[in-house]
């Protein structure tokens, strides 16, 4: 009897578990097919916040799965006609002033883009959430009145900017409002916000974003997407550093 | 009687002349290793003021308490204004605005494409206003493998490591990529002008110098510094005439609570440099204490032995009547002139020869293999004014004492014995 009553319990929380389990990679999915898209053109600004200043950045954007993503910088003057190409895990810069097209590589990649709470890596890192992290269903809570999933990722492979990280996930639309990225030794490195959710083309879709790198001081930085499409065609000269010249 | 005296020492030479040299050399050697070990440390100082402190500094708050970072965001603004009153406040003292940078500098293949990149770390001088002594401070020239010397815009020096491992040679273009002080993205070709021997593995791996316009077109740092540096008069540092200045140009901006306020600090205040001053005090102390306690004991043994020699002089006298008091005296006011002569003229040697090394040193760079910016090739002395007594007194002193303690054996000579002496 008391064997018996042990093997439900047993059962039931395997049940839990699974269905937790499944219900975390669920969301994550959804998170996924809101977020990702096979293709995006967007049109965006980025408000840095300096010490002394605050200076705002117009640019547009190409982005062919997570291998390919084109962006030229439109302005202020300092800024306009800077470009960002990438294609599978290499990145190069042009610059009109000097001529040149730059590569960054290695630990470049982790320096900050433009002075933002970005850096090159965040910029780059567009796989989908499931590709990269197993995840876990830690709870619930509420942001701006929004229910929220709590939903803890553990990267599964080695090559992720951050090794794990926390995201609160509209119950309704399943986008994240808030994520909190870690290093493995468990240091928070950088914290997002969300908001200003809108539906495009049949997808929820935050259109602004505030970065925070947490080892620095400051407001951060307020990333603000004013025109985007999804999975359109485009050319694929875009994507070659000849197009960096033109 | 010291007329005689003085007579009997600038005639008889074969008596007064080797007490004299032995007390010129003596002291001789006391001042001038006491002005060439301040010149050494001196040395010492002025690399260290040359590259990193200055004698005086001026940044502003903020980036004094985050500078070991170097922060160009939290840099001097209107530091050409700035650094003009620092000149009419503080006449005399040479203010030279520097800039502190980092980043990659990237060596283009003939298709303008990436073919080696290296991070680097720059420095800035102000190269290229006329009169500016920043060139000469650095060693720039001296340094240099081959090349020439930043001379006009858009050239740059770098590092000899670099230079050799990315096969970079004077005359070719480069691209530095960093961050402006306002973190944008900046980009800027330059020409290869130079390459310089550091002298710090650090350096020499990857360090780069630009002339200050360049860096503040480069960092979007217009009529802007990281850091003012002030150098005393002379290019000689006093501890005493910065604190004082510092203290000044502070007290000016107590009542300021904002974090740019401009700030001043000096040499002994930053990089433990006080704690190394007075260790560097104490470490020359020692040593001048040791020499002039040689030189004591050598000038001592000295006036010994030659009023030993004169025992039968002092015998002869006393046979015929001179008293012993008389005699005593006469050999002390003997060995104060000897000692006199001696430290006078072993003083005004030494004093002369660290003036001369003070004002043109030695140079030794051709007994080396190569030279770098960050060792001077040129020994210099310096004359304080220690020099003029720390070796004239105990030159004095010491030939008075021994001749004093061996002079008192006239009161033990015994007048019964004299003949028997003599014969």
């Amino acid at each position: 009897m008391i064997m018996k009553k042990i093997f439900y319990i047993l059962f039931i929380t395997l049940v839990t578990v699974s269905v937790s389990a499944q219900n975390a990679e669920q969301i994550i999915q959804e998170v996924d097919k809101n977020i990702s898209a096979k293709s995006q053109i967007a049109e965006s600004t980025m408000t840095v916040h300096g010490k002394r200043n605050s200076r705002t950045m117009t640019a547009k954007s190409y982005t062919i799965g997570d291998e390919k993503s084109f962006t030229e910088y439109l302005s202020p003057a300092r800024e306009k006609g800077t470009k960002m190409l990438k294609l599978a895990k290499e990145m190069w810069v042009y610059s009109p002033s000097t001529d040149r097209t730059i590569m960054i590589s290695g630990h470049m990649l982790r320096q900050s883009v433009m002075g933002s709470d970005l850096s090159y890596e965040d910029m780059m890192e567009d796989r989908k959430l499931t590709e990269m992290y197993t995840p876990t269903l830690a709870g619930g809570e509420t942001i701006d009145g929004r229910k929220c999933y709590v939903v803890k990722l553990t990267a599964k492979v080695n090559d992720v900017a951050y090794h794990s990280q926390k995201m609160w996930v509209d119950t309704e639309r399943l986008v994240p409002l808030k994520q909190e990225l870690y290093a493995k030794s468990g240091q928070l490195l950088k914290q997002i916000t969300l908001s200003d959710i809108k539906r495009i083309q049949n997808r929820w879709f935050p259109t602004k974003m505030n970065y925070k790198d947490m080892l620095k001081d400051g407001k951060g930085t307020e990333y603000t997407i004013t025109n985007i499409q999804f999975d359109k065609d485009i050319p694929a000269t875009i994507f070659s550093k000849a197009s960096l010249k033109q | 009687m010291y007329r005689f005296l003085w007579k009997g020492i600038i005639r008889d030479r074969n008596r007064s002349l080797l007490p004299v040299l032995v007390v010129t050399i003596g002291v001789f050697a006391v001042v001038f290793s006491s002005g060439f070990i301040e010149g050494t440390l001196d040395n010492m100082i002025r690399t260290t003021a040359d590259f990193q402190t200055g004698h005086l500094k001026v940044m502003t708050r903020a980036y004094l308490n985050n500078e070991e970072q170097k922060p160009n965001d939290l840099a001097l603004l209107e530091s050409d204004a700035l650094q003009e009153k620092l000149t009419k406040d503080f006449s005399g003292v040479e203010w030279t605005p520097r800039i502190f940078f980092g980043g990659l500098l990237d060596i283009p293949d003939r298709n303008g494409e990436t073919k080696a990149q290296g991070p680097v770390s720059g420095t800035a001088y102000d190269l290229l206003s006329p009169g500016s002594r920043e060139a000469e401070r650095i060693g720039l020239q001296q340094s240099l493998v081959s090349g020439h010397g930043i001379q006009r815009p858009d050239e740059i020096i770098i590092s000899y490591d670099f230079a050799d491992r990315y096969q970079v040679h004077p005359g070719d273009t480069v691209t530095f990529f960093g961050s402006t002080m306002y973190g944008s993205m900046s980009f800027a070709n330059y020409t290869v002008a130079g390459v310089a021997r550091f002298g710090i593995a650090q350096l020499d791996r990857g360090a780069v110098i630009l002339d200050i316009s360049d860096a503040r077109l480069l960092l979007d740092m217009d009529n802007a510094a990281s850091e003012l540096f002030g150098f005393l008069p002379g290019n000689l540092y006093d501890s005493e005439q910065a604190e004082r200045i510092k203290e000044s140009f502070n007290r000016q901006h107590t009542a300021e609570t904002d974090e740019y306020t401009p700030v001043m600090v000096q040499l002994a205040d930053q990089d433990f440099m006080g704690q190394m001053l007075a260790y560097m005090d104490v470490v020359s102390l020692a040593i001048v204490i040791l020499l002039v306690f040689a030189l004591a004991i050598v000038l001592w043994n000295a006036g010994i032995l030659s009023s030993i020699r004169r025992y039968n002089e002092f015998g002869v006298r006393l046979a015929m009547g001179e008293e012993k008091k008389h005699i005593y005296r006469t050999l002390l006011v003997e060995s104060l002139f000897i000692g006199i002569i001696g430290s006078v003229v072993g003083t005004t040697l030494g004093v002369a020869l660290c003036y001369y090394l003070q004002d043109h040193g030695i140079d030794y760079s051709a007994m080396m293999d190569s030279v770098n910016m960050m060792i001077d090739p040129v020994l210099h002395a310096r004359v304080t004014r220690q020099l003029y007594f720390i070796g004239f007194i105990p030159g004095v002193l010491s030939m008075f004492i021994g001749s004093a303690l061996a002079g008192t054996a006239i009161y033990r000579r015994n007048t019964a014995m004299l003949f028997k002496e003599l014969d």
